[in-house]
């Protein structure tokens, strides 16, 4: 258990800044969940938090100390790597034990700890086989379980359950949550899926382009987005952005206006703030999402509304309109005002 | 692909089927017959191989012959020779693994000034086998008195760019994930290299064994420069230092039995280490 802070890190490879100066304060036992895009630097903040990326300036401390310099192994943290990065010609018993040998822990302390971790991760049956003999899901909790074994001040994940189906996914990301807070272990979890990051996090930080854009709740930075990219990229549908210009009544400089697409009602032809067409429709049963393209221009608006509300009929002219507390505004520079 | 043959086809792959098998076994007994020829030779007299029709089947000769070449040979025991032999084919097999397993390691593994450079080197010398060199080697090897030796046997020919090579191709293979997973696990470099490299390049340290253990038996020119004294002589140069020179006459039954005798190492090798071969071909690892 520890407390995480990241002092301005930067990182640059060669000439190309990557991270362009992060700041984190991490809370003994949080679970942080970072999330961005493809590219925007996840990986690379998280690896420095283990220590096997050098950081360019900028601190690093894990529980007061500077840890910049420290090899990983000193960092006492513990990492589940995309591809599980299991020891492929151990069994599953040695990989878990394989970091507590390194340490030299007693004989029986390795064993207490293996079995209860494999007990922890319903392993039990397969401590013999190799790795190559396991599903997905039971590789998955292999690497969860010789992260346990070494009872870390931190748990590091860089998009752990990116290789597993769906199904298993959703299963796994409970395991993880449930594991972590009754082994209060605070963690830093990558990953570039939003519902994981809404569903894992106690606070997320959404990266973009090597900048920390917003640091908060899932459901702080789910209503209250600091940036554009913010409110584009957390939430599905995406959120509605348009020209200020175009808004009535848009607050004083806004440059762009986004609704996310709930707050949105569909009005007959004339009524409300704007008016569009329904391109086409998406029932989904509980909920039904309305294409429009707006008469302004280009945009394109995404409504979503009941699943028992009648179906637009597509090439239908419509009004939209919202309610001015649903409205968020950003500047020309993509801040929030 | 279920295809449902017409005769045609089924006739025609019976004759290739029979050609096939034809072919092979006359391959094999081109192959053989020379092997049979010597193995029939060191089991009779020397009487009977000299007078001819040269006999075809074995006599009853076979432990007056092979215990004269284990024991006495015709310089040197036969016994020792092969001792010689083997020493000198494990030093370089073992070597060339050992060696070459550290530098792809290294070249792999590290970021070291010159680490390109040092690469081409290496490769280079590929281009510079023992016969090329062999002139300033033996300065080198006789300047540090290492002629009459295992070592001076060994050391020149222990240094393998194609090796390092193979092992660099497969170190290259393996995730960076797992070199990080073990360093968060706290394993130092050797440590890496000893509790995971080493094993997962199991199977290709066994391939290799295989090749330079042979390549290793089967040195001829090297080790007839430096090795004057007999009892230093190994295997395959011994053979041809049994033919006598001069008016002497050669003991045919002898050689042919130390001929025979020379084989039987590299064929054991083969046949033990083929079942790991072959298993490490199948459940691949990585
Ligand atoms: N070793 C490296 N040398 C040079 N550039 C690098 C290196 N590693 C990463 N980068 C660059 O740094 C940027 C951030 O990479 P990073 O792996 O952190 O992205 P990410 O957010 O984890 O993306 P993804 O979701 O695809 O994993 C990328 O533009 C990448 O090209
Ligand atoms: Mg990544």
């Amino acid at each position: 258990m520890a407390t995480i802070k990241l002092d301005n890190i930067k990182k640059s490879f060669g000439k190309t800044d990557v991270i362009h100066g992060v700041n984190i304060d991490i809370e003994d036992g949080e679970f942080i969940v970072i999330v961005g895009p493809s590219g925007c630097g996840k990986s690379t903040l998280l690896r420095m938090v283990a220590g096997l990326e050098t950081v360019t300036s900028g601190e690093i401390l894990i529980d007061g100390a500077q840890v910049n310099g420290v090899e990983p192994m000193d960092r006492d943290i513990a990492m589940v790597f995309q591809n599980y990065a299991l020891y492929p010609h151990m069994s599953v018993e040695e990989n878990m034990a394989y970091g507590l040998k390194i340490a030299k822990t007693p004989k029986a302390e390795i064993t207490e700890r293996v079995a209860e971790a494999a007990r922890m991760l319903q392993l039990e049956p397969y401590l013999k086989r190799k790795p190559r003999e396991l599903s997905g899901g039971q590789r998955q909790r292999v690497a969860m379980g010789r992260a346990i074994v070494r009872k870390p001040k931190v748990f590091l994940f860089d998009e752990p359950l990116s290789n597993l189906d769906a199904k298993l996914r959703v299963q796994m990301r409970l395991e993880i949550k449930e594991l972590q807070s009754r082994l209060g272990i605070t963690a830093l979890y990558v990953t570039h899926d939003q519902v994981e990051a809404m569903t894992l996090a106690d606070r997320m930080v959404v990266m973009n382009g090597g900048v920390a854009d917003q640091i908060g709740a899932p459901l702080e930075v789910y209503s209250n987005p600091q940036t554009e990219f913010v409110a584009g990229f957390i939430g599905s549908p995406a959120t509605n952005f348009i020209d200020a210009a175009l808004v009535p009544d848009a607050p004083k400089g806004a440059s762009k206006i986004g609704i996310r697409p709930e707050h949105i009602t569909l009005l007959p032809s004339g009524q409300g703030k704007l008016s569009g067409n329904v391109v086409f429709t998406e029932a989904l049963g509980a909920e039904t999402l309305v294409h429009l393209r707006m008469d302004s221009g280009t945009e394109t608006f995404t409504v979503r509304q009941d699943g028992a509300m009648a179906l637009p009929v597509a090439g239908d002219p419509v009004g939209v309109d919202w309610g001015a507390d649903d409205e968020m505004a950003f500047n020309d520079k993509g801040r929030r005002v | 692909m279920a295809r449902i043959p017409d005769e045609g086809m089924v006739e025609k792959r019976g004759i290739g089927h029979y050609f096939t098998h034809v072919g092979l076994i006359i391959g094999v007994l081109v192959i053989f017959f020379p092997i049979w020829l010597a193995f029939v030779a060191s089991t009779v007299t020397q009487s009977d191989i000299i007078s001819p029709p040269m006999p075809l089947w074995p006599g009853d000769q076979f432990l007056t012959n092979y215990s004269k070449a284990l024991t006495s040979g015709i310089n040197a025991p036969v016994a020792l020779m092969l001792m010689n032999s083997l020493i000198m084919a494990m030093g370089i097999a073992l070597g060339k693994i050992l060696i070459s397993l550290l530098s792809a390691f290294a070249i792999v593994y590290f970021k070291f000034p010159g680490r390109r450079l040092f690469f081409w080197l290496i490769f280079l010398t590929l281009m510079l086998p023992v016969e090329v060199r062999i002139v300033p080697t033996y300065e080198v090897v006789a300047g540090f008195g290492m002629l009459n030796s295992y070592s001076g046997l060994i050391f020149p020919l222990i240094a393998s760019a194609t090796a390092t090579f193979l092992f660099r191709q497969f170190f290259m293979t393996v995730p960076d994930e797992l070199a990080e997973a073990a360093r968060v696990d706290g394993a130092r470099p050797m440590r890496f290299f000893w509790d995971i490299l080493l094993p997962m390049s199991r199977t290709n340290i066994a391939a290799l064994f295989v090749i330079l253990f042979i390549y290793g038996w089967n040195q001829y020119l090297w080790p007839l420069l430096i090795t004057t004294d007999p009892s230093m002589n190994t295997i395959v140069m011994g053979i041809k230092q049994m033919f006598p020179s001069g008016d002497d006459y050669a003991d045919w039954p002898v050689i042919m039995a130390t001929s025979i005798l020379a084989m039987l190492p590299p064929v054991i090798v083969v046949v033990s280490m083929q079942r790991l071969f072959i298993r490490g071909l199948v459940d691949s690892e990585k």
